[in-house]
C-alpha cells in the first residue's frame, strides 16, 4: 500500500520534469498507433471522435509543455497564433470527408497520427499558459458550444454523413457530445466558481 | 507587430486549408467528394467478369454505346436496396420500350457474396426486370469485386443485424463506357431527369 502511494507521488512529481511530460507524450502516441487499439478506437465514432482523437491532442499536449514551452515565444505573443493553428486543424478533422479518408487510406491515417499531436496538441500546450484570463473563457464557451452543436446536428442530420459509421454510430455519437459540452460546462463553472484565481506559468 | 502579421498569415492559411479541405465549400463528406470528382474526372470503368440473373457472363464494356445505369445491391438488404430497385424499375417504365436495351442499360450488382444466381433471379422478378435490358449481377472472385467496389466508390461496412450499411446511389456510365455522374436514387425522378438529358 505504502509502495504504491509512493509510486503514484513519483509519477505526479515527474510530471513536473518537462521531459518526463514529453515521453509520456511520445509514448501515448506509440501505443495509439498500435494495430489493436486503432482498431478498437476507431471502431465507433465515438471512440474515434470522442477518444482517441482528443488522446492525440493530450500527446501533443504533454509533448508542447514539454518540450516546446517557451520556443516559439516571439511569435506566440498571448498564445493567439498557436491558439489559431489549432483551432484550424481541429476544423479539418472534424469535416466528416477527412476522418472517412483517415480510414480508408492509410496516408491520411498517419497524415492524422502527425498532424493532431504536432498541431493541435502541441500549439495548445505551449499556448495556454500565455493566454490571458480572458482568452482562456473564449476557449473555454466556444469549446462547450461548438461541442453541443456539432451533437446536435449528428443527432438530426438526415443522412448518414461518414461512409464508414452506421446512422445510429452517428446518433450516439451526438448525443454522447452534448454530454460531454454538458461536463465540460459543469467543470468551468466549478472552476469559476470555487477555483483558486492565479496566472499559470 | 510580429504578432499581427503572424495572426494575419495563420487566418489566410489556414482558411486557405478549410477552403481546400471541402472543394471551395462544395463538399463535406465523402460521398459528396466522390460525387463532384467523378464530374469532374470521369473514370473507365476495370473489366470485371459479371454474371447475370440468368447465369449468363458479361461485363460492363459490353454496353459501350449505350447509356449504363449502374446501382449496388445485395437481396438480403431490407429497405435500401429495395428502394433502388423501385427506381431502376421507375426507369424501365417511363423510358420508351424501344430505347430499352438499346440507348439505356441497368445493372445492379450484388456485393453479397451470399447471394446465388436464384437469389438475383427472385431479386429481379421483384421488379419485373427483363435481362435484355436490366440485369442483375454479381462479382464471382472477391478481388476484383473490391476492384468494382472501389473505382465506384463504394463503402460496405456490417450493421449490427448481420446485414450492410453502404453508400448508394445511382452510377451513370456514358456511351464511351466512363463513369461520369452519380445521382441520389431517391427520388426516382432525379435519375430519370438526368437519364432524359443523356438519351
Amino acid at each position: 500500500m505504502e509502495a504504491t502511494m509512493t509510486f503514484f507521488r513519483r509519477v505526479h512529481l515527474s510530471f513536473e520534469h518537462p521531459y518526463f511530460r514529453a515521453g509520456v507524450g511520445v509514448a501515448l502516441i506509440a501505443l495509439l498507433a498500435l494495430p489493436v487499439w486503432r482498431g478498437l478506437l476507431e471502431s465507433s465514432l465515438i471512440n474515434h471522435m470522442l477518444v482517441q482523437i482528443p488522446l492525440l491532442a493530450l500527446a501533443g499536449w504533454l509533448i508542447g509543455r514539454g518540450i516546446f514551452s517557451s520556443r516559439f515565444a516571439k511569435w506566440n505573443e498571448r498564445g493567439i497564433p498557436g491558439l489559431l493553428i489549432a483551432v484550424f486543424v481541429m476544423l479539418f478533422w472534424m469535416i466528416p470527408r477527412w476522418l472517412d479518408a483517415a480510414l480508408s487510406e492509410p496516408l491520411w491515417e498517419a497524415i492524422k497520427f502527425i498532424t493532431i499531436p504536432l498541431l493541435i496538441g502541441v500549439p495548445l500546450g505551449i499556448s495556454w499558459p500565455r493566454m490571458s484570463p480572458f482568452s482562456r473563457a473564449v476557449v473555454w464557451s466556444n469549446a462547450i458550444s461548438m461541442l453541443i452543436v456539432i451533437g446536435w446536428l449528428y443527432v438530426a442530420a438526415p443522412v448518414r454523413v461518414c461512409n464508414n459509421y452506421l446512422v445510429n454510430q452517428q446518433e450516439a455519437f451526438g448525443f454522447t457530445a452534448m454530454l460531454v459540452a454538458l461536463a465540460i460546462a459543469v467543470y468551468w463553472i466549478g472552476v469559476l466558481f470555487f477555483g483558486k484565481w492565479e496566472k499559470a506559468e | 507587430m510580429r504578432g499581427a502579421i503572424t495572426i494575419v498569415a495563420l487566418l489566410i492559411s489556414g482558411v486557405g486549408v478549410l477552403w481546400a479541405a471541402t472543394d471551395g465549400v462544395q463538399v463535406i463528406t465523402a460521398e459528396g467528394a466522390r460525387r463532384l470528382t467523378i464530374e469532374e474526372k470521369p473514370k473507365p470503368l476495370p473489366a470485371v467478369p459479371l454474371t447475370d440473373q440468368r447465369g449468363e457472363a458479361f461485363r460492363l464494356q459490353d454496353f459501350e454505346g449505350s447509356n449504363l445505369l449502374v446501382e449496388f445491391i445485395y437481396t438480403r438488404c431490407v429497405t435500401l436496396c429495395t428502394s433502388l430497385g423501385e427506381t431502376f424499375e421507375q426507369v424501365s417504365r417511363e423510358i420508351p420500350r424501344g430505347a430499352l436495351g438499346s440507348r439505356v442499360n441497368m445493372v445492379s450488382i450484388s456485393f453479397d457474396p451470399r447471394d446465388t444466381t436464384s437469389d438475383l433471379k427472385d431479386y429481379g422478378e421483384r421488379f419485373d426486370a427483363a435481362p435484355d435490358y436490366w440485369r442483375i449481377a454479381r462479382v464471382e472472385s472477391s478481388d476484383e469485386l473490391e476492384q468494382l467496389l472501389e473505382t465506384f466508390g463504394i463503402t460496405v461496412i456490417p450493421d449490427q443485424w448481420g446485414n450492410f450499411e453502404h453508400n448508394a446511389a445511382v452510377h451513370f456510365v456514358d456511351r464511351k463506357g466512363y463513369l461520369n455522374k452519380i445521382v441520389d436514387h431517391d427520388p426516382p425522378t432525379r435519375t430519370l431527369e438526368t437519364l432524359w438529358k443523356r438519351l
